[in-house]
């Protein structure tokens, strides 16, 4: 095996998504998502790719649109207020059925917000991230190591099922080191593109990437076959990891960075003799309502801990459907909650149950 | 079990910092424990107050933005100030005298009062004060191996400069001799 | 019996969804035959805007990507960059261009992006309905400025190649008309010329097609050529305003 790096996950990211073949990214520079940025500005020259630092959000989506539509493997990233500029682009990339990365560092918000991590972009991130009727595969890390294989998914899924995949980081995990395993150059599986605009050579009639259809009957029609698609990857791609879940009491939800201070809450609350679990979500989108089913039919209640005011937690409810009460805890604005105010939390539900 | 090292280093922005984070952190890689390091970023990182949160454990790190240290190096006044009452009682604190003329009141833990920044200065290791904390702070707590944390040094210093590598080594070793 | 004259290969047998007397006929068919002229469609990417020529990507015969308002430059950009041996052009109006997509467009030119912009100048929205453009002439009435454009109000008209023709990353920059058969002849050299640029690698190109639209200007295609000669072209003088390679064709 491939010896241990230190690396922070914004630069481990961008290493990974080089090594899963994607040599066109598009960005323009946030905190806190600099890193990755500058990684690829490093790198690309030296591979002839390219890294080209655009002029606003939306024109580095719509170049990722571009590059996407042109077949080849094509990112960008950027961070809360560059992914609300990025939401036009995002819905065309959904409207065209094309697979293409999309990485968003998250900060607090709403408008400029502040630079510190946070996860209130669940809503945009899962509900709306554009107009009309789409959505993206999101998938979220929550180790150093999870975004570097990440990568490697995203991409796969998003030219499996031709849709966008978002890989929906905060800047505590962009920021910090941890020991990595980075992928061996070689074995990248890159799917055909017959659908891609590469010049027609003469061999074919010519290919439109597109979005536009002014006959409603014609749009319904596109719309539910891609529905059609995203029932299957709501069946078939929801993934989470289950952390003493099997005799819990109460079940924690949470993703990314504050399912790793929800592990310490649990791993302290069982040293405590209370019966904890944790549902860790790794795909936002398909949400695992499988395993939050699963889960209530022993567990008396679920806590959704998350950096925001409570957005996850509709998702939570909807799943549980009013079988076991889900509560919500929450620190937002770039605060990160604590493995003893989660604890506390903690206390309360049991003491109410 | 070994126990978990949760260290705060904070200080200004260029006094190595999260260098000295960096080090402890590989030394703990070539253990093969678990590690986490986690810079502050942003506008405080220009001129202001730089710190950052390692973790070291034979467990899965949680959070890795460390509240309560077990151990601090603080090597301005504000982080002082800051961090000193974060420590746990039984914790560590290493301090830069030099810098930081100000004592704790505190009982239950154990401050280390080290000049570091005129030690460095006066043996020709100017700039290398946080190594010279690290070294204190090893000879406190032993967190790891002499050969790993040699090691982490060595991964830590750039092949471009390595002529600085003998240089971190004679810190190391300066601040392990200290009182 | 010899043929004399036919569809180009590069337009689709599809039939234009363009107004009577629109000349967005006429410049389709100028970028077609330069196609053909040039044996490029097999490589040629196109990009469509949005506004009235927005399905352009059914006329014509090359691979062909519809953009987002205003953002054709970026996506020809990724295009580009991703397959650098391809010719790409966009087709873009006024409003597409020089309003919404000012920023795509500029920084496009800065970079000196290998790419071929065909923009199409007629001084008002036409999709829409007859709104004020970025290049509507002052006075000019249109539905959003039904007392006619004022410029206290509303500000002054774009010359677009004027103002790309400052930027060092601009390798071509005219301005043609399409109001006389000798004028839609020099509109087909300009447009050759900004198409055989990118096959040689020279840079940026762009064409500025001062054009008419008689629906939403309340005119016959005669009349509206009439008053494109008597107020477009003292506002948008034609010629060539950016050319780091002047002598070889085109420009007149």
């Amino acid at each position: 095996m491939a010896e241990k790096v230190l690396m922070k996950g914004n630069e481990a990211l961008a290493e990974a998504a080089i090594c899963a073949g994607c040599h066109h990214f598009f960005g323009y520079p946030i905190t806190p998502q600099t890193e990755l940025a500058a990684y690829m500005a490093k790198k690309m020259p030296k591979i002839g790719g390219t890294y080209l630092q655009a002029e606003s959000e939306l024109a580095s989506i719509n170049m990722v649109l571009g590059a996407a539509a042109a077949g080849v493997r094509a990112m960008t990233s950027t961070s809360s207020p560059g992914l609300s500029l990025m939401t036009e682009g995002i819905s065309y990339i959904a409207g065209c059925d094309l697979p293409a990365l999309i990485v968003n560092v998250q900060r607090g918000g709403p408008g400029l917000g502040g630079i510190q991590p946070s996860q209130a972009d669940y809503y945009q991130a899962t509900k709306a991230t554009g107009h009309g009727d789409f959505q993206l595969i999101v998938l979220a890390p929550s180790t150093v190591q999870e975004m570097v294989d990440m990568v490697f998914l995203a991409f796969e899924l998003g030219e499996k099922y031709r849709m966008p995949a978002m890989l929906f980081s905060d800047g505590l995990l962009g920021q910090m080191m941890e020991p990595v395993v980075l992928p061996e150059p070689g074995q990248v599986k890159i799917a055909d593109k017959p659908w891609a605009v590469t010049g027609h050579g003469g061999k074919r009639f010519h290919n439109i990437i597109n979005s536009l259809y002014l006959e409603p009957d014609l749009l319904e029609k596109t719309v539910r076959e891609r529905y059609e698609r995203y029932a299957a990857v709501e069946r078939d791609e929801q993934r989470c990891e289950e952390f003493m879940v099997d005799d819990a009491d109460i079940v924690l939800v949470a993703y990314g960075a504050s399912s790793r201070i929800c592990r310490s809450a649990v791993v302290s609350a069982r040293a405590e003799g209370i019966k904890v679990g944790l549902i860790r979500p790794i795909t936002v989108w398909p949400f695992p309502n499988d395993a939050i089913k699963k889960a209530a039919t022993h567990a008396k209640a679920f806590l959704s801990v998350e950096m925001s005011m409570g957005q996850m937690i509709d998702d939570i409810r909807l799943a549980l459907n009013g079988s076991v009460p889900a509560y919500f805890y929450g620190r937002t604005g770039g605060m990160i909650p604590s493995p003893a105010e989660v604890l506390g939390e903690i206390k309360k539900i049991k003491e109410g149950m | 079990m070994r126990t978990d090292l949760n260290l705060v280093l904070a200080g200004f922005g260029g006094q190595g910092l999260l260098f000295a984070g960096k080090v402890t952190a590989y030394a703990g890689l070539v253990e093969g424990r678990e590690i986490s390091w986690l810079p502050s970023y942003g506008p405080e990182m220009r001129g202001g107050t730089a710190n950052c949160s390692v973790c070291v454990s034979d467990e899965p790190i949680g959070s890795p933005l460390v509240l309560t240290p077990n151990a601090l190096i603080a090597m301005n006044l504000p982080s002082f100030d800051k961090f000193i009452d974060t420590v746990v009682p039984g914790g560590v604190a290493l301090i830069d005298s030099t810098m930081v003329s100000a004592k704790t009141n505190r009982t239950d833990i154990t401050a280390i009062y080290v000049p570091a920044t005129k030690l460095a200065d006066d043996n020709g290791l100017s700039g290398l004060a946080n190594i010279i904390l690290l070294g204190r702070l090893y000879k406190e707590l032993g967190f790891c191996s002499e050969e790993a944390l040699d090691k982490g040094l060595a991964k830590c210093v750039p092949a471009s400069k390595a002529a600085m590598l003998d240089a971190n080594r004679k810190a190391l070793k300066l601040g392990m001799e200290q009182p | 019996m010899a043929v004399v004259f036919e569809r180009p290969h590069a337009l689709t047998d599809k039939v234009f969804s363009y107004c009577p007397g629109c000349p967005h006929g006429i410049v389709h068919r100028l970028v077609a035959e330069t196609i053909d002229e040039l044996g490029i469609e097999g490589r040629t990417i196109g990009i469509s805007p949005v506004g009235c020529s927005v399905t352009a990507y059914d006329f014509f015969a090359c691979d062909m990507v519809e953009a987002a308002h205003g953002r054709a430059p970026a996506v020809a950009t990724g295009i580009k960059r991703a397959r650098p041996d391809n010719i790409v052009f966009t087709y873009q109006g006024d409003g597409d261009l020089a309003a919404i997509g000012m920023a795509e467009t500029v920084h496009a030119a800065t970079r000196g992006e290998n790419i071929t912009v065909i923009f199409i100048n007629n001084a008002i929205y036409g999709m829409t309905g007859g709104q004020m453009a970025p290049t509507t002439l002052p006075g000019q009435i249109t539905q959003t400025t039904p007392y006619g454009r004022d410029v206290k109000a509303a500000g002054y008209p774009i010359r677009v190649c004027e103002l790309l023709s400052t930027l060092d990353g601009v390798s071509f920059a005219q301005r043609v008309t399409i109001d006389t058969v000798k004028n839609v002849r020099n509109a087909k050299k300009a447009i050759k010329k900004a198409f055989k640029n990118q096959v040689e690698g020279k840079g940026y190109s762009i064409v500025e097609v001062v054009s008419a639209c008689p629906t939403n200007w309340g005119l016959t295609p005669n009349e509206a050529l009439q008053w494109l000669r008597d107020n477009m072209l003292p506002y948008y003088p034609l010629g060539v305003y950016k050319d780091l390679y002047p002598d070889e064709g085109g420009a007149e």
